[in-house]
């Protein structure tokens, strides 16, 4: 099977790169499956995790929307975050969702409460990866 | 002066010396780092930068509020310094510049406005009365983009808010270990995006314009964290250069001293052989 290369990459460096046989993501417009040969497309990614898979192997990244690149042998993840599942911090996570719940429920300023919006959106994902519920 | 005195000044340069050089070593360590940072930024920019542009460039329709010039009543100014100082000329450089830009430039208050990034920079407005619309300090040596994201995307948002109409950023580009250039930088609205090579033509999933709203804060804000790793570097080889220069200072220093501190106890031993001949002298 035709395999595509695969990086993600974050500000902080990249966070994985190797080969799969399919790549799949959650586009806002919708779920991506991604097999090489693909057109080239651009399309942005919501809150979710990408599932590299590849010799019966799936690697699960928590990424924090951003972008996915598409072209036919390779695909690029750019996130302004992204973990793999095993190295996520739950007891972190969980912190950073608590901080988010009080933000929202002080509610000061429509930009704050967006702001913790997404910072609670981002810890549900990654607490919900980790524990394997997705 | 007397012994004792320059006795004590040898010492009191032997433990400064001691500092600095070790602070020196600290900065060495900490650039080494920073360069490792910027280097781990590269590829995500880009990236980045190449899809922008295939964008921006490929799409005659694809329009947006940050690729196009306004009128402008309110310039934004995005300065980067640092927390501490003993780092040589790092941070009066990008000060002084960034003062006299503003006061060639505007008349009053009401047309500027300041976002700082170090204690220095915030100290240094504060003093002269200028308006800061938000600041960042302890952003710690290695600043992960997680730190930088919060005051990135208040500055982007300020903005597309129409808080102000064009945004410089200045700061100091790292060179090499003993070099860093002063720069200005026009960040928003974006103007000169440069294609690194002719990339292929996406298709848009949903739209150009949705993407080109989700993209472009984002590449302002990586645009700054770049600037901001940027400045990092330049400020531990600043402070690294800094420190060598001063060890090498107090060590030219601690020679000299200890010249005439030789050159005094020599006369001392001297003069005291002198006064016992005389006095035997005297006795016969």
């Amino acid at each position: 099977m035709r395999t595509l290369e695969v990086s993600i990459v974050t500000p902080d460096g990249p966070v994985f790169e190797g080969n799969a046989e399919m790549v799949s993501a959650k586009a806002k417009s919708g779920e991506l499956g991604i097999l090489a040969g693909h057109v080239p497309l651009v399309a942005p990614l919501t809150i979710s995790a990408v599932r590299v898979k590849n010799d019966g192997k799936t690697q699960t990244v928590a990424v924090s929307g951003g972008f996915i690149e598409v072209r036919p042998e390779k695909v690029t993840v750019l996130a302004q975050a992204a973990e793999k599942v095993e190295d996520i911090d739950v007891e972190r996570a969980r912190a950073a969702k608590e901080r988010a719940e009080r933000r929202l429920n002080n509610n000061q300023g429509e930009i704050d409460a967006k702001r913790a919006e997404y910072a609670l959106k981002r810890a549900i994902n990654r607490i919900d990866l980790a524990e394997g519920r997705r | 002066m007397a012994l004792r005195d320059l006795k004590a000044r040898i010492d009191a340069t032997k433990k400064t010396m001691q500092i600095t050089k070790a602070m020196e070593m600290v900065s060495a360590a900490a650039l080494n780092r920073a360069e490792n940072n910027a280097k781990s930024f590269v590829p995500y920019m880009d990236k980045m930068q190449e899809v922008v542009a295939s964008i921006a460039t490929g799409s005659k329709s694809a329009r947006h509020p940050m690729l196009e010039t306004r009128p402008v009543k309110k310039t934004g100014y995005f300065v980067i310094t640092s927390d501490r100082g003993l780092a040589g000329a790092y941070n009066a450089n990008v000060l002084r510049h960034v003062y006299r830009t503003i006061q060639e430039r505007h008349k009053s208050e009401n047309e500027y406005a300041i976002i700082v990034v170090g204690k220095v920079g915030v100290n240094f407005f504060k003093h002269r009365n200028m308006p800061i619309l938000d600041s960042i300090t302890g952003i710690g040596d290695q600043p992960s983009f997680a730190v930088i994201k919060n005051i990135a995307s208040k500055t982007v948002g300020l903005y597309a808010d129409g808080t102000f109409d064009e945004l410089y950023m200045y700061y100091n580009h790292f060179v090499s270990a003993i070099q860093s250039d002063l720069t200005e930088k026009k960040l928003l609205p974006i103007s000169d995006i440069e294609s690194p090579k002719a990339t292929a033509a996406y298709e848009y999933e949903p739209s150009e314009e949705e993407i080109l709203e989700e993209l472009l804060p984002q590449y302002a804000e990586s645009l700054i964290y770049g600037a901001i790793l940027d400045g990092k570097a330049a400020e531990h080889a600043s402070r690294m250069t800094a420190m060598k220069n001063a060890t090498d200072n107090a060590n030219e220093l601690i020679g000299n001293l200890t010249l005439s501190y030789n050159r005094e106890r020599q006369a001392a031993i001297t003069q005291e052989i002198t006064e016992i001949v005389g006095g035997a002298a005297a006795l016969e």
